[in-house]
């Protein structure tokens, strides 16, 4: 659904009129209308909050219509509708409080180390007044190492570790979200690690925070992300045998059979449902 | 007295292979317990592992604790959980946002109201209408979290009695308790589970006749707390049941993440209320409270002492509902259309209400099945909040995707993170102690399962 039509690309305003000429009232619209223009993916970023200054999005998903039916069987008069899903995209400086000398601090304490800030922190994001830092794996022992000793720092409690799965994040489907307080400071942030489904693997925090020991096989568990180094990285909710790991995305769901002529009440991600 | 300087935190380590060289050992977890009993027979094992729970009275559910003991010492602890798992939060993503309530107030059952009420904060706070919410609905919630903190304490104080012997103690804690519950029946319509607090405020307002409830209830609970205390607090056999047991110091406190009334009695003033606050808290005029033992008799020191505290914030919610005013977001996007009532056939839509979307307004109507149909879309992104907890800091991790259903809600279940202590608690005390040791953690298996 996401390929762009073949016709060639013109200023919105130029587009809207070919649109209206295109499809006149009363007539059929022409083979291929309700395929996606790149405009009307642009349009689609509506649902992301306007604020700051914010550079690209981060898509993770692009919806087309509106009751989860495609095709002919659609008479809603929203098959066209399209709507890319993006997360908040990164801030820029400043970032507001104290979370300039966090960073800071942080910056300085990675560089010292030869680690250098930038490879370890991919991107600084600033939302609902809310400070995240876009960690890359390899380095998020030493960032939560230099999170928790460092006394400008001192983010010593550790609310533990949940999974999210963005089947369509191509290459970052797997995200292990990290929330720390600094009891200290009185000051909380969170670490979010992105890795791709082909290569679940993160660095397990047990060492730095063995507070995280549930939380990381809660993860596995439910997630299927690995957390390398972690001392017994066992299922903790699911039975030990269990197959799949039921809170991912693409983890299929029971439909429930009923007694009437065979019918069956399909999984409920195959229902037709608001998207 | 001092804490221990044994404890050094430390995450469970994996044996190291050379060290194991020559010695049989056998896997607990998801075997056969019979197989694993036999082998060690065939073998000839000295070594004792009892399996404790998960059907064990005193285990406040279906927690599982596998024990190895030598004579009556605890060698080796582990926990195992997972036994009341009912994928809550995956439900929560197939159903929308304000039906979301109904799915996490049934997390810990004990305590249902803070994972409404965090929940709720979480999803005004990805809607963007924090400061939108009205005070009075606020002070519902304060008024409502404090009252089911006492509820709480109290189950604690009476199963904690009950396991070790003190039936007494149980009846007492538990008729306390009901009194509460009414109140909690009176203003929500349940004792328990009770999806009240909504997505911009609460269900709604507080009845005729609720506060005069609240104030009578406290009188009474006054004076059971007082009776309690009296059958408690010089209690020998109670003495020597919870002190020195199940110590947990501060440092092992914060490495294993633990909150709430542990940490507390450690020393560590750390209340989300005072540190993070919402809900208005920072307007409420109340203390924590700590020990410094860090023992199970500190523990029970403390939710004690809270309790009080609870109820002079709840005096003072009391005073601020003397005024009236709305209970829910103006935005008629995200408030429910109708208000409900009790009609002659019990309670359902305000017949006012049935009148205008039946009667006079098809918009209305429209409104009122798509708000309850389709629910609301919330921007996409993320958020964490923390509520202070009877058991710690519980914590909500909602994603959104645009949708009118969350993309993924995460709860950071206290009991959840807690249990992880049970290790450092009992390992190197008493069999008998094992049962102290877990009731002052007080865990709530709904919640660790989820």
């Amino acid at each position: 659904m996401t390929e762009p039509t073949s016709t060639p690309a013109t200023p919105p305003a130029g587009e809207k009129a070919d649109a209206a000429a295109a499809v006149k009232p009363g007539e059929p619209a022409p083979a291929g209308t309700q395929r996606t223009s790149a405009a009307a993916l642009e349009a689609g970023s509506q649902n992301v909050p306007a604020a700051a200054p914010r550079t690209p999005l981060e898509v993770v998903d692009v919806r087309t219509g509106m009751f989860g039916v495609a095709g002919t069987g659609d008479t809603s008069g929203f098959g066209g509708l399209v709507r890319t899903v993006a997360m908040p995209g990164p801030s820029e400086r400043p970032y507001g409080g104290w979370f300039d000398e966090v960073v800071d601090v942080l910056a300085e304490v990675l560089d010292e180390s030869g680690t250098g800030y930038a490879a370890a922190v991919e991107s600084v994001v600033v939302d609902r007044g809310d400070l995240t830092l876009n960690v890359a794996r390899e380095h998020l022992l030493e960032v939560v190492r230099a999170l928790r000793d460092d006394p400008d720092l001192r983010f010593e409690l550790s609310l533990g570790v949940s999974g999210v799965h963005f089947p369509h994040d191509e290459g970052r489907e797997l995200h292990a979200v990290y929330h720390v307080v600094s009891v200290t400071h009185g000051r909380r942030l969170r670490l979010e690690v992105a890795v791709p489904d082909a290569d679940p693997h993160v660095p397990s925090t047990t060492a730095v925070y063995p507070a995280n020991d549930w939380h990381e096989r809660e993860t596995w568990d439910f997630f299927g992300i690995v957390f390398d180094g972690h001392p017994g990285l066992a299922r903790i909710q699911m039975p030990d045998d269990w197959p799949g790991h039921p809170q991912r995305k693409d983890y299929p769901l029971g439909g429930i059979p009923v007694e009437y002529k065979g019918a069956t009440v399909p999984p409920p991600d195959q229902r037709r449902s608001y998207s | 007295m001092t804490a221990p300087t044994s404890q050094t935190p430390h995450a469970t380590r994996h044996v190291p292979l050379e060290d194991t060289d020559g010695v049989p050992s056998f896997e607990a977890s998801g075997g056969d317990w019979s197989d694993i009993a036999e082998e060690a027979a065939r073998l000839g094992e000295e070594r004792i592992v009892v399996n404790m729970g998960p059907q064990h009275p005193s285990t406040h559910g279906v927690l599982r604790l596998m024990l190895e003991i030598d004579g009556e010492t605890v060698t080796e602890a582990r926990a195992g959980i997972g036994y009341l798992h009912t994928g809550i939060e995956k439900n929560m993503e197939f159903r929308t946002w304000t039906q979301g309530v109904t799915f996490c107030t049934r997390m810990d059952y004990v305590a249902p109201l803070f994972q409404e009420a965090a929940y709720c904060l979480a999803v005004e706070k990805l809607l963007g209408i924090t400061d939108d919410v009205p005070e009075r609905a606020s002070v519902i919630r304060v008024l409502m979290m404090e009252l089911n903190r006492i509820t709480s304490h109290l189950v604690f104080l009476a199963t904690g009695g009950n396991e070790l012997g003190a039936t007494t103690i149980m009846i007492l804690g538990f008729t306390a308790r009901e009194e509460i519950l009414k109140v909690f029946e009176l203003i929500s319509g349940l004792r328990m589970n009770h999806a009240y607090i909504r997505p911009g405020g609460v269900a709604q307002d507080v009845p005729p006749g609720a506060i005069d409830s609240v104030r009578e209830a406290l009188v009474k609970v006054r004076e059971y707390f007082r009776q309690l205390e009296d059958l408690m607090l010089a209690n020998p056999i109670l003495h020597a049941r919870m002190k020195d047991v199940g110590v947990l110091s501060l440092a092992a406190a914060m490495s294993l993440g633990v909150t709430g009334p542990l940490l507390r009695a450690t020393g560590l003033p750390y209340d989300v209320r005072k540190t993070d606050p919402y809900c208005g808290y920072e307007t409420y005029d109340f203390d924590v409270p700590t020990h410094d033992a860090a023992d199970s008799w500190a523990r029970l020191l403390v939710r004690v002492e809270e309790c009080y505290q609870s109820m002079r914030i709840v005096e003072q919610c009391l005073e601020r509902l003397a005024k009236p005013g709305p209970v829910m977001v103006e935005d008629k996007k995200v408030a429910w259309p109708a208000q409900l009532a009790i009609g002659t056939d019990g309670m359902g839509n305000s017949l006012d209400h049935i009148k205008e979307i039946m009667g006079t307004s098809m918009e209305s109507l429209i409104h009122h099945f798509k708000l309850v149909t389709e629910g609301f879309r919330v921007p996409a992104g993320q958020v964490f909040q923390t509520v202070e907890h009877p058991r710690g800091e519980l914590g909500v991790h909602l994603v959104s995707d645009g949708g009118t259903k969350p993309y993924r809600a995460h709860f950071r279940d206290p009991s959840f993170n807690n249990l992880q202590a049970v290790s450092m608690m009992c390992e190197g005390g008493q069999v008998a102690d094992v049962v102290v040791a877990v009731a002052s953690i007080d865990p709530v298996l709904g919640g660790v399962d989820r």
